[in-house]
This record gives structure tokens, C-alpha cells and sequence, in this order.
């Protein structure tokens, strides 16, 4: 259901002038226990992002932003073997008869704050080598494949089967259709190809002089044709 | 009680189960919590981004290092960071406007923007921009785009994380860097609104 570019039906947009960045106490919670996952090995981005698509449709659609992640974060928990469910259950039945009983008493861990401040500080880039040749380059003209993979893939509906033109070559990067499936980095190129408003939605409904462009690892990728000059 | 509340008492409790069982495992403290909450409600936000735009709008040596290579530009303000390894900024001009969406789920720069706003996160923008840029930015957002002026909309699909630069306002002549970065919204960096005007 996470797919959602050029669908219908979901109507206007609110966008107050300013909002907190946390509406509530167990977003906090949640927002910092997704870094604790990837710390503790639970998934990578990938395969966080796929136990978000997992969700029932009509749940994704109704709840809010750090409600998927908890919902990925349960799934990967308990899936892998970190999290009895059970034990989830019985205790999210006490802190909902006792929402004000205090959690666990626990030691300080400087290890973990540094933690913290090193990944918000530094971060760590999906840029991975690899021995394979780029395919394309700058100026060619690509179709993107017409593909319903399964499991996660970043291969979005709207841009399946359209022609573009590769505006730039990013590097290689982890491979989300590998990665977040777990299959492994299996590096692959990475390209920014541009696709006119016309192509994407009929000349008849875009709206004039519109594109949308889009980052397309090489797999993804057809050769239409290189462009003139090309030294191939 | 209503459905909705009680739906969100849940969540809470939920959540406060999941972290007593995380906390139990050394895998969290509430100190990593609150240190995290701290970071992107006082010290990572808009205002950083800001900042990059107001020198390269003074310094056209900065500007052409940064559309070179964002995320080495902002890493000479020591900004940058987590959802934001690998930048690119845009650069708006008279002939081409940058908005920038994620469709398939909520992608953003934090180290130049904070946590996204919900309605970048929700499924109305996400479905509408790609498709139907124009109308988004003027009904929605009140930000017409001239007929004339091309519309770039960049869907971060991968770990590439896009943002604007907007156009200088006028009547800015002989300002302080510091006084241009007041101008600068977090909306303009997102491609959908303007900056402030100078008065």
C-alpha cells in the first residue's frame, strides 16, 4: 500500500504552518528504538522499509507515520527471534491497565548516547564498490522495466515501463531489491533518469512542462538508445 | 472513550512494552531516548539548511560546491549526518522550479530539515505531487508556479536525499548572511512555498 505515487482518491492536503516534531511521548520512544534495531542487528533500511509494506492496507492507511514503524519493528522482532510475542502482549496489557508504572530500572550506558550522536553526526552512507561496468551514462535514453517484483523493491508502479533520460550517474549503492529482501548488498549503479509529465500520464492529462525524475538502480534499467556521440 | 483515543492508548502501551523488553535486553535506555528526542527538537532542524542557503547565496565559490557536492559543502558547516549521507541540492532559477517528494514512503533530508512535517509523510502529497505538480503547489500550498517555468519534481527513491535552493528575494542587497537566513523557510527547501520577502 506504500506505493502511492499518481493514485487517486486521497484528497486534500494539511499542512499547518508549523507542528512539533514528536505529537506525542511513544513516537520519542519509538523514533530512537529504530536506531537500537539496526544497532542490535534486527534490519537494515531496507528491510525496515519492507516490514512497513508488509502492513495490512486499511492499518497503513489509517495510522500514522511512527505507527508503521512499530509495526516494523514488531514484525522484525519477533520474526528474527528477539521478542516472545506473547510477552509483548501480556505486558502491553499491564501498561494499558497501568499506563503510569515505570519501566524497567536500568544502568546508564554512555556506549549507547555515543552512539546515538555518532550515527545522527555521521550517519552511514548505502555507497558500496563494485567490479561491475555502469551500463549507461548521462544523456542516454532508457526504459525502465515493466516488472511486478516480489517482496521489497524501490521499483515504484507509476515509473514501470516509461521511458526517460539518465541526468546523472550517482555511484553504486546497495541494492534494495537484494538488501531488503535479504539477499545480501549485491551493489548495483545508480542513476537519476528524468521522465516527461507526457510519458507518465498521457499528453492529453499532464499538466505542461512538468517532470518528475527518479532514482533507478541499473536493473531497473532498459537501453533505448545511447546518446549521440556515445564512445560505445 | 473514543475508538480513536482508545486506539492510541494502545499504541502507547504497546510501545512502552516493546521498550521495557529492549531496555531488559541492554539494547535501550531512556537516556538514548532522550538524548535522540533532544537532537531533532533542539539542535537538528530547518535552521540549518538555512544557514547553507544564506552562504550560498553570499559566496558563489560556496554555491558552486555545493551543487558540486552538497553533502561535502555542508560538511564544511559540520552539517550532516544520519538521512543524509549522500545530498544534492537544486537550484531553482527563473526558467526551472525543484519540489521534492518521496512516494514510496517518507524520504527527507534530516540533517538540513529535521524530522519531516506529517503531511510530506502522509498519502495525500505522496500521491498527488508526481501527478499533478501544478495544482499541489497552487491549491495546496498557495504557491503558484508561473505557466512558464518548467516543473521538476524529484522522487527520493533511493538514499539520495534532494533539497531546494531557492532564489535570493530581491531588495537583499548588503545584507549579513545571518539576516538572509531568517528568510529562508523549511517549505522553500522542500520546493513548496516560497521564502520570506524582505520588508
Amino acid at each position: 500500500m506504500h506505493d502511492l505515487g499518481g493514485m487517486d482518491g486521497f484528497g486534500a492536503i494539511d499542512a499547518p504552518l508549523t507542528e512539533p516534531p514528536f505529537d506525542a511521548e511513544w513516537e520519542k520512544a519509538i523514533a530512537a528504538m529504530q536506531l537500537a534495531c539496526f544497532r542490535g542487528g534486527w534490519f537494515g533500511i531496507d528491510s525496515f522499509r519492507h516490514g512497513i509494506e508488509l502492513m495490512d492496507p486499511v492499518t497503513y492507511l489509517t495510522t500514522s507515520y511512527y505507527e508503521h514503524w512499530l509495526h516494523s519493528i514488531e514484525h522484525h522482532g519477533i520474526s528474527h527471534g528477539h521478542i516472545d510475542p506473547e510477552e509483548l502482549d501480556r505486558r502491553t496489557q499491564h501498561y494499558l491497565a497501568h499506563p503510569e508504572d515505570p519501566l524497567p530500572e536500568h544502568a546508564a550506558s554512555p556506549e549507547l548516547l555515543e552512539f546515538v550522536d555518532a550515527v545522527v553526526t555521521y550517519g552511514g552512507s548505502a555507497q558500496r564498490p563494485t567490479d561491475t561496468a555502469q551500463r549507461f551514462e548521462v544523456g542516454d535514453v532508457v526504459r525502465v522495466r515493466d516488472a511486478s517484483p516480489q517482496g521489497h523493491t524501490r521499483l515504484a508502479r507509476y515509473v514501470r515501463g516509461k521511458v526517460g533520460t539518465v541526468i546523472a550517474y550517482r555511484g553504486s549503492f546497495v541494492f534494495p531489491d537484494a538488501a531488503g529482501n535479504d539477499r545480501g548488498e549485491d551493489p548495483q549503479h545508480l542513476y537519476t533518469i528524468q521522465i516527461d509529465g507526457g510519458e507518465l500520464w498521457g499528453n492529453e492529462h499532464a499538466e505542461p512542462r512538468t517532470s518528475s525524475t527518479f532514482d533507478a538502480w541499473e536493473p531497473y534499467l532498459d537501453v533505448v538508445h545511447q546518446h549521440e556521440g556515445a564512445p560505445r | 472513550m473514543s475508538i480513536e483515543n482508545r486506539g492510541k492508548k494502545e499504541v502507547a502501551a504497546r510501545v512502552k512494552a516493546l521498550e521495557s523488553m529492549m531496555i531488559e535486553k541492554g539494547l535501550l535506555t531512556t537516556d538514548m531516548v532522550d538524548r535522540f528526542v533532544e537532537i531533532y527538537e533542539n539542535e537538528v532542524g530547518p535552521q540549518l539548511g538555512a544557514k547553507v542557503v544564506a552562504k550560498a547565496w553570499m559566496d558563489p565559490e560556496f554555491k558552486a560546491r555545493l551543487l558540486e557536492d552538497a553533502t561535502a559543502a555542508c560538511r564544511e558547516l559540520e552539517i550532516g549526518g544520519m538521512q543524509g549521507e549522500d545530498m544534492v541540492v537544486l537550484e531553482v532559477t527563473d526558467e526551472v522550479h525543484h519540489a521534492v517528494v518521496c512516494t514510496l514512503c517518507s524520504c527527507y533530508p534530516w540533517p538540513v530539515l529535521g524530522t519531516p512535517p506529517n503531511w510530506y509523510k502522509e498519502p495525500q502529497y505522496r500521491s498527488r505531487m508526481v501527478r499533478e505538480p501544478r495544482k499541489v503547489l497552487a491549491d495546496e500550498f498557495s504557491f503558484p508556479i508561473p505557466d512558464t517555468t518548467e516543473i521538476r519534481v524529484w522522487d527520493s527513491s533511493s538514499e539520495i536525499r534532494y533539497w531546494v535552493l531557492p532564489q535570493r528575494p530581491g531588495g537583499t542587497d548588503g545584507w549579513t548572511e545571518d539576516q538572509l537566513a531568517e528568510l529562508v523557510t523549511r517549505d522553500s527547501m522542500i520546493g513548496v512555498g516560497p521564502t520570506k520577502a524582505a520588508s
